[in-house]
């Protein structure tokens, strides 16, 4: 008989091994899929795997991953700070898309002119944007309790609505023919979030991205902050005894996640996309929640689980374009991958043991 | 700047490379899509026209596609993505693929670039789009003739001229033949989601809608007005066949395979060239699908009748007398709006209620 067992204490080794053994189920069954599909799973793993890192045009991908993986590591890394206190954050698609307004808003004000201080003066924008977004559910939830997963997904849609606005009325091209969205960013030299090293792939959000990662490191293993964050998810009726107060706590973790996520989106519009646009918005902020649970709620595991995602989707596009393999197809491999990892959660916690259980 | 010239070099290499062995008998063509293939409207269409120009160059053609693409840094990505792998010609098919397109397209000066719907153009980059308001004025006719409560729903995606243009003209032709024909509009800010689409479609049969027309392309609407009951439809991009004779009674189908096809073989023929295309009834690129027996057989002649009239160029569906909503002039007596008026049309005609999205 095979039945599962409570682990006295959650595993470490477990813990540690659980993304790597996800990773290796989902290749498997991901192949099967392929292979039921008429693709030769081998060749389908390894371009989605493969090719984008050491294929013939790597020299292209590998910078490309940077651009698609730093702002899923700088939302996901705010998101972890509220994830590991119980404070759940799911609306950063919406600080995203505020950050990116309010930091466009203050690049296109100042259009036509040069200057060297408009870019940090977006970035403040950005962050600020994102951040008081955040403030709303915060407030609410510690002023009136309400509950901050409903309110900050709630106002996603609203962001939606207001980035559609921006792209249809103030912020729209005069030179665009009618057309909506903004002035491209790119070809405002002061705005543009340009390559700092030319055909690296690595803009400023890269940068923050890294530095987000080692700020929540020290913050997290250093820090009081930090240890007062681990310990009301870890064991809430201690933290309260050890003197955390709840409310700031909550005004610290939705704002910083907010903040980031705004960054992300400010780095993102003034440069890879350049634009204000109705679609502007591809789900960054909810990719990064998965992000956030692949990587343990860890930094550094957040920092890989990021590169992993982005991985998945250049080498899904590869595949499509070079396999014909269809994009639902990608997205089932990218679900197995999450799926597989929360099933596979259950051995940190539990063992699997064979034979009848002992008597205590 | 130094990844324009990396990349430009490896397009040459690639090019004399395959030059070799592969490029001199195949031309290989790239889509780009917005949608699944599978969205039954207007990526599907495009879709059929790649196969067709499969069918029509056999193995002198190789093409790939990649669909559900964002628009923004992924499409640039993906595009790059299709000129490193060897297409020689490379159709985008949605507006917000326009900047990417060009972007891409100043890389690779020797791959050449379709963009649908835009207004950007280069030495490389073409554009291209159909006269659908030619469509929009047979459904409207028929709209305005079929519906009961006077109430006609549109469900719009973005307020972008296109879409305004085909909004302008589906009501001028309903309003033609029905005095008391109102529009009620609502913007569902997506090309596709059939979820929204659906939504859209229920609030405007709720007050009062028995003709719904779309500008998205999914069959949601379709099944919603099948699920109301006593309501008409209109096949949008595709024929949407399957919800014939009733709720869809006729439809608008993109026929992009004969451009397709000629553009294709131009790449072959070496004698491609930077155009801009609007094509409508006349050349075929924009069909009117069977109209069904749930229309009366007046209607329908007449409807056929106002298509042919386009078709030969002797009637155009923006001819005046013509006022824009806030009553000022549009168009004179007998006078017909130029394509620069149309293609950045941002107004509605006299007699819409509501205002463009801002």
């Amino acid at each position: 008989m095979i039945r599962l067992e409570k682990r006295p204490q959650p595993s470490r080794a477990w813990s540690m091994a659980t993304p790597l053994v996800a990773v290796l189920a989902t290749m498997v069954m991901g192949g099967l899929l392929f292979a039921t599909l008429g693709k030769n799973p081998v060749e389908a793993i390894r371009t989605i795997f493969w090719e984008p890192l050491f294929g013939e045009f790597a020299f292209y991908y590998r910078p490309q991953l940077l651009v698609k993986g730093a702002p899923l590591v700088l939302i996901a890394i705010g998101l972890s700070l509220g994830f590991r206190a119980g404070i759940w954050n799911i609306g950063a698609e919406g600080q995203y898309i505020i950050g990116a307004l309010t930091g466009a808003g203050v690049g296109l004000a100042f259009y036509p002119m040069e200057s060297w201080i408009i870019f940090p003066l977006m970035v403040l924008a950005g962050a600020f944007g994102g951040w008081a977004w955040a403030m709303i559910p915060a407030v609410l939830k510690t002023r009136f309790g309400t509950n901050e997963i409903l309110v900050s997904l709630m106002l996603v849609y609203v962001a939606e609505q207001l980035l559609a606005s921006m792209s249809l009325g103030l912020m729209k091209n005069p030179e665009g023919f009618g057309f909506p969205g903004s002035r491209n960013l790119q070809q405002y030299d002061s705005a543009h979030n340009a390559e700092l090293i030319a055909g690296t792939g690595m803009h400023w959000g890269v940068v923050a991205a890294l530095i987000a990662v080692i700020f929540s490191y020290v913050l997290l293993n250093r820090h009081m902050l930090g240890y007062h964050i681990r310990l009301t998810g870890e064991a809430p009726r201690a933290a309260k005894f050890a003197g955390v107060k709840p409310a700031r706590l909550i005004l610290f973790c939705l704002g910083a996640s907010g903040a980031l996520a705004g960054l992300a989106g400010m780095f993102e519009v003034s440069g890879p996309s350049g634009q204000v646009s109705i679609d502007f918005n591809v789900g960054y902020g909810f990719t990064a929640i998965i992000v956030a649970f692949l990587g343990r709620l860890h930094p550094v595991g957040i920092l890989l689980a990021g590169a992993l995602m982005a991985l998945t989707y250049i080498g899904g596009d590869i595949a499509q374009g070079n396999l014909g393999l269809p994009s639902a197809a990608i997205q089932v491999f990218q679900g197995m991958l999450l799926f597989f990892l929360l099933a596979l959660d259950l051995l940190t916690n539990y063992r699997i043991a064979i034979g009848k259980p002992e008597v205590a | 700047m130094k990844l324009t010239k990396l990349l430009a070099g490896a397009a040459v290499a690639l090019g004399l490379a395959a030059g070799g062995a592969l490029a001199q008998d195949t031309t290989k063509v790239g889509f780009v899509y917005v949608g699944p293939v599978g969205d039954g409207g207007w990526t599907y269409e495009h879709d059929q026209a790649r196969l067709a120009v499969e069918k029509e160059f056999g193995d002198k053609v190789e093409t790939v596609y990649v669909e559900n693409v964002a628009e923004g840094p992924d499409a640039e990505r993906v595009i790059t993505q299709m000129a490193l792998q060897g297409a020689d010609l490379i159709f985008t098919t949605s507006f917000g693929y326009m900047d990417p397109t060009i972007n891409v397209a100043k890389k690779f000066p020797n791959v050449k670039f379709e963009h649908a719907t835009g207004y950007k153009r280069a030495e490389n980059v073409s554009t291209y789009s159909a006269r659908f308001y030619e469509g929009r004025a047979v459904q409207g006719t028929i709209a305005g003739r079929m519906t009961e409560s006077n109430i006609v729903g549109y469900i719009g995606s973005y307020p972008i001229p296109e879409v305004i243009r085909g909004i302008n003209s589906a009501y001028i032709h309903a309003k033609k033949v029905n005095p008391d024909v109102q529009f009620k509009i609502v913007w569902a800010f997506t090309w596709f989601d059939p979820a929204k689409e659906a939504d859209a479609a229920k609030v405007l049969i709720e007050q009062g809608a028995d003709v719904i027309l779309q500008h998205t392309d999914s069959t949601a609407p379709q099944a919603a007005a099948q699920a109301a009951g006593n309501v008409i439809t209109f096949g949008q991009a595709s024929d949407m066949a399957e919800y014939a004779p009733k709720p869809r009674v006729s439809s608008i189908i993109d026929n992009w395979a004969p451009y397709y096809i000629a553009r294709t073989k131009a790449v072959m023929d070496g004698t491609w060239s930077s155009v801009d295309t609007w094509d409508g009834i006349g050349p075929g690129m924009v069909g009117i699908g069977e109209i069904s027996d749930a229309v009366p057989a007046e209607v329908k002649a007449e409807a056929l009748a106002l298509k042919d009239a386009m078709a030969s160029g002797e009637y155009h569906p923006f001819t005046g007398p013509l006022k824009k909503q806030d009553g000022s002039d549009f168009l004179a007596e007998g006078e017909t709006a130029d394509d620069g008026t149309l293609a950045g049309m941002n107004f509605y005609v006299e007699g819409i209620e509501g205002s463009i999205p801002e």
